[in-house]
Order: structure tokens, then sequence, then C-alpha cells
């Protein structure tokens, strides 16, 4: 029993970070159609944000001030990174807007060339970020089943987030114009709506939640320049599951995929239990070629 | 307009012949080192031509293509890993355990069985994941994240898997290929001279295959699938043979490297490898089979300089390169040089071929 509420807490945890870093990539892909391959260095400059705003408390505050850096340092790497979305958006990807695969190739160099920016300013070897020691410890719910705080911390984050994103793009008039753009893009430039600029604020809100994701993933371990390819790939994997248009959809992908992860993991090995997920995925894209959520439309194309 | 189209067309076939007795009297000129890097270069010129069959022509962009490339060159490293032990158990899976050696390896010892499994392995594998997304009419972006996520799951899978596979380390130590040393000069020489055969067998199969009617209905499904699909054709069969052929294309390029590197590991079929052969397309120009070949020698051509030099810079200027040839010349090299010769005739006429939005 208790190996199983374990379990299911590691797939909850798995689920809720892929969840983090597939928001922005469903929100970009289902509004302007691009694929945005350096999301995963954007992870990694909020994880780097993170580290440096640690830094800068251990020089220049007291010692016991630096216990609430943590709390600094999510809307740091959140700013960080929407201002490179920003920047990334303006000289960049409206260029490639109708040309899904090129936008695909184009960031991919992007994230490479930022990686190895990465790597010669902070150096190759992997840097640790001290998590605060509020977050040390765990939450006991029973013999053997222990909760580490961090984890939990996590997952709240995550929803605050999902929660924020869900209020902006379903209850405020930016969301709106957002939506609008997404359903007829043509229609809404007629409305009057700035389809230029809904683009730039929201890839760039979803950079900026990615900035989250990566200051999350320094509690769960020390960061590196090639931080963000781990978690690319199925961040990615979790947009086509949870087809794009919806949050509920990116929501019901991430848990599918975290969950099945950790389970298969547990149940064969880490080999194995990927190329079954692989094989759960395409088994059910034969279902639903669109994913659990697809946009309805008449266009063909 | 005949005239000048038929002058044209000599001026090709001249270049094509000159070419072609350059890469075969390779060896009279270069040393033993640079022999050996062009044949990789050669073997890397293979994926690439089945790779631009199905992302230039067909318009499917396949981030997966180290997989197959991989498999094929697995397949030959175990037949050259059980040639060097004499038949008998590896020496990687007497470190892992194993007592006896597993029987899917057992038929590995014959080159032919190995040669054959090299080209249908990745070819059926091809034809599966095909069948399973293109029938489904998962396309685009979606088809290109799957193809990616098997690169992932093949990689963990070699890794994972050390015993029957090598693990990280891979496949390495070779001896004796068809009874001759692999590592003398002549043996190194001959295998320069199968790549340049296979090389050109491969241009012809998929210069015969893009001027034939195959090559005009890959085309246009590029260009607009459903109206292909409405004028009666069914898209995900051609789509699927595409992709099995470049699959078996790039199996046979991975048995080709591995006989000039010595070694396959996960790393050569990782992420990075896969998207690298995807560049040299790109900056080849897709859509013309001439421009894939040469943008794979170059590229690596430029690499193996540039890296020895600068190691850090090449990342950056890959990265740029991407960018650059995506942005602003979608045709790459050759679709700069078409775009240069039409100015100069002030033709329109050819241009429809250049390929200027492709790919959605």
């Amino acid at each position: 029993m208790a190996i199983y509420i374990t379990q299911l807490f590691n797939g909850l945890s798995v689920s809720s970070i892929l969840l983090l870093i597939a928001l922005g990539l469903a929100i970009t892909f289902g509004l302007m159609n691009v694929i945005n391959m350096a999301h995963g260095e954007l992870i990694m400059i909020g994880a780097y944000a993170t580290y440096v705003t640690q830094n800068m408390f251990k020089s220049a505050l007291p010692a016991s001030m630096f216990d609430y850096y943590y709390i600094l340092a999510i809307p740091v790497s959140f700013a960080i990174a929407f201002l490179f979305g920003w920047l990334l958006e303006l000289s960049l990807i409206r260029h490639l807007y109708g040309r899904p695969l090129d936008s695909l190739l184009a960031t991919w160099g992007v994230g490479l060339a930022l990686q190895q920016l990465a790597r010669s300013i902070f150096g190759a070897p992997n840097v640790g970020v001290t998590s605060p020691s509020w977050l040390d410890g765990g939450l006991t719910i029973m013999e053997g089943v222990v909760l580490p705080y961090k984890r939990l911390f996590i997952i709240a984050l995550v929803i605050i987030c999902l929660l924020a994103m869900y209020f902006y793009i379903y209850r405020s008039r930016a969301g709106r114009n957002m939506r609008a753009v997404m359903q007829n893009r043509d229609m809404a430039a007629c409305l009057g709506i700035s389809t230029r600029r809904v683009d730039a604020v929201t890839f760039a809100i979803g950079s900026g939640i990615a900035g989250i994701a990566g200051c999350a993933l320094t509690l769960l371990g020390p960061i590196g320049p090639s931080l963000g390819t781990y978690y690319i790939v199925d961040a990615f994997m979790v947009v086509v599951l949870g087809g794009v248009g919806k949050l509920v959809g990116t929501l019901l992908g991430a848990l599918g995929i975290g969950m099945t992860n950790t389970l298969f993991e547990y149940w064969t090995n880490a080999s194995l239990g990927k190329v079954l997920v692989f094989v759960c995925i395409v088994a059910f894209l034969q279902w639903r070629p669109r994913g659990f959520v697809a946009m309805r439309t008449r266009s063909l194309d | 307009m005949t005239q000048t189209w038929s002058r044209a067309r000599i001026w090709a076939l001249i270049g094509y012949a000159v070419a072609a007795a350059a890469m075969f009297a390779a060896p009279l000129y270069l040393s033993d080192f640079r022999l050996n890097l062009l044949a990789k270069f050669l073997a890397f010129a293979i994926v690439a031509l089945g790779l631009d069959l199905i992302w230039g022509y067909t318009g499917i962009l396949s981030l997966g293509h180290g997989v197959f490339f991989g498999l094929g060159g697995y397949a030959m490293a175990m037949h050259l890993k059980l040639q060097a032990s004499g038949g008998r158990m590896p020496d990687f899976m007497d470190w892992s355990g194993l007592t006896a050696l597993p029987a899917f390896w057992k038929p590995f010892e014959s080159l032919g069985f190995a040669f054959l499994a090299g080209l249908l392995i990745p070819g059926v594998l091809a034809l599966i994941l095909g069948y399973v997304t293109f029938r489904n009419r998962i396309r685009g972006v979606y088809f290109t994240i799957l193809t990616q996520a098997l690169v992932i799951i093949a990689t963990t899978l070699l890794i994972g898997q050390q015993a029957y596979t090598g693990g990280t380390n891979g496949i390495t130590g070779y001896s004796k290929i068809a009874g001759q040393s692999i590592s003398s000069p002549d043996t190194k020489q001959m295998l320069y001279w199968v790549t340049a055969i296979f090389l050109v067998v491969a241009f012809v199969l998929c210069r015969f295959l893009v001027k034939s009617r195959f090559g005009k209905v890959l085309r246009a499904i590029r260009d607009g699938e459903n109206r292909v699909r409405f004028i009666g054709y069914n898209p995900a069969l051609y789509q699927m043979t595409a992709f099995a052929i470049s699959g078996v294309l790039a199996g046979l390029a991975g048995m080709l490297f591995v006989l000039h590197v010595g070694i396959i590991s996960p790393s050569m079929l990782g992420i990075v490898p896969s998207i690298e052969m995807v560049l040299w397309v790109a900056i080849g120009g897709r859509g013309t089979l001439i421009g894939a070949v040469l943008g794979a020698v170059l590229m690596n051509g430029a690499k193996s300089e540039i890296s020895a030099q600068y190691p850090d810079a090449w990342t950056f200027i890959m990265g740029a390169l991407f960018i650059v040839v995506v942005v602003f010349l979608p045709g790459g090299v050759t679709g700069l040089v078409e775009r240069l010769k039409f100015r100069k005739r002030s033709v329109s006429e050819h241009e429809q071929e250049a390929v200027r939005h492709p790919a959605v």
C-alpha cells in the first residue's frame, strides 16, 4: 500500500513538472502554429536566473535573509525568460508564421546557440542551487510514506500557474483576444485585435512559464546547460497527446504521460517503461489522432 | 528555349560525370586519413538522399533518421563483432554476465544476413511507424515529434539493454570483414569504392523515383495533400512507401558508416545527430538530390575542419546556420544558385520548381 501511494505521488510530481513545461508549448503551438524547440533552453535560462539570484543573496545580504531568496527567484526567472521569449518572437519567430516545421528547425538552432552560451558563461559542469531550508524534510502521512515538501511545493506552484493561466485565458480581456486569434485569425484582425501584439505577448508568457519551470527544477537537483533537453521531448509528447487549444487537454496529457511513465518504470525498468509509454501514446493516437481535445474547425488544412 | 535547356542538360551531365570521376579517383590524390573521412561523408550523403526524399519531396520532416541509421549500423557491427571474436560470445556480454550468445545474435555471423537485416529492419520499422501515423493523417509537426520520441526510446533502450547491445560504449573492436583485415589500407580503399558505388546507386534510384509518376505524386502531396486525396490517390500509401525507402537508405548508410569508423554507439543516433542530418539537407537544398549529397559532404568537411580548431565555435556556427538557412535560404545553396541563374536569364518558368514554401 505504502509503495503504491509513493508511486502515485511520484507520478503526480512528474506530471506537474511536465504540465508546467507543456503549458507554454501548447499555447504557442495552438495560437501561432509555431513549434518552439528553444523552450527547453528557456527552462535552462530560468534555472540559471535562480542560481544567479541565490548567489546575489549569498554575497550581498546577511545569512539570515538567505532563505527568502527563492521567493524572489520565482518572479525573477519568469521575468528573464519572458524577456528572452519576447526578443525571440520579435527577432525570429515572426518570420516563421505558417511554416511550423521551419520554425522547429530555426528554434532548435537558437536552442543550440543558447546552450553553448550558457556553457561559456557558467561553465559546462552542472551547478548546484541550495534550496531554502523551509523546504527541507517532508510530510509523513503514514508509515513509510513521506512526501517531500519540495515536491509538494512544486505541485502547489503548478496549480497556481494553472489557475493563473485559466483566469488569464478564460476570464480576461487579453485572454479573450487570444482565443479569438486562435480560432480565426483573420476575423479577429478584422475586429480590431492586434494579432501581432497578441502573438508576441502570448509567446512571451509561454516563455515566462518555462522560466518558472526552470526555477522549480533547481529544487530537484543540480542544473546544467543541457537541462532543458531532458524534458523537452516529453513535454512535446504532452502536447501531441493532449491536443491543442484547451488547457484541460494539456492537463490530461501531462497526467497521462507522467503517471504511465512512473508506473511502467516501476513495473518494468526505465528503458522498457519508456518504450511502453511510446507504444501507448501511438495506440491512443490511433483512436484519437488529434489528442484528447481538438479544436473544432471546418477548414481542412 | 529547348536549345538552351538541352545545353543546360549537357552541362549538368558533364558536371555529374566530373564529380563521379573525382569521387572514384579520390584514392589517387587523398591521404589514407582523408580518404577515410571522405568515405564517412559519402555514407552520410546516402542518409541525406533518403531524408531529402521524404522531407524535400514529400514534405514530411523526420527527426528520427538517426534510429534507422543506427539500426543499420548495429546490424553490421554485430556481424563484425562476431567475426572478431571468432563466433564466440563478444567480450562485453561476458562483462555483463551473460553465459551464452543470445539467439538473435547468431544469424548475424553471416555477412549476407547482416546486410539484409541492416536494410530490412530499418525499412520495416519505418513502414510500421508510417502505417500507424499517416493512415490516421497524423502529419506535420505531430509526426515530427513522434519521430523524435522514437529517437529517445531507441537510445534509452540501447543503453538500458547493455548485455545485448554494449550499452553506452556501443559495439567496437572489429578485426575482419569478409576474411580481410579491416584496418589495412587496401581494404579501406576497397570499402571506399564500395561506398562510392552504393552512393551512385542510391542517387540513381532516387533520381528515377523522383522523376517518375511516383515522384510527381510525392511532390503533389507536399504541396497539397488534401487535393491529392480528392483526386483519388491515397496519400498515406505514398508517404509510407517513401518513408520506408528513406529508412532503408539510412540503414545502408549506417552499415557503411560502421565499416569506415569502426564503432557504433547510442550517441551516434541520438537527437543531435538526427537533427544534424536534417541540417545537411537544408543547407544543400531540399528538393534537389544533388543538394542533399553536396550538403552532407560539405557540411561534414567543414565540421571536421572547424571543430578540430575551434571546438566551441562549431556549436554556434551550427545554430546560426540553422537560423540563417531556414529564415533566409529555404532552398539551401542549390536554391541560391538557381535563383542567381534565373535572375541572369530572367526566366520565371522554372521557378515554380524551386521549393519556396515547402513542408507545412
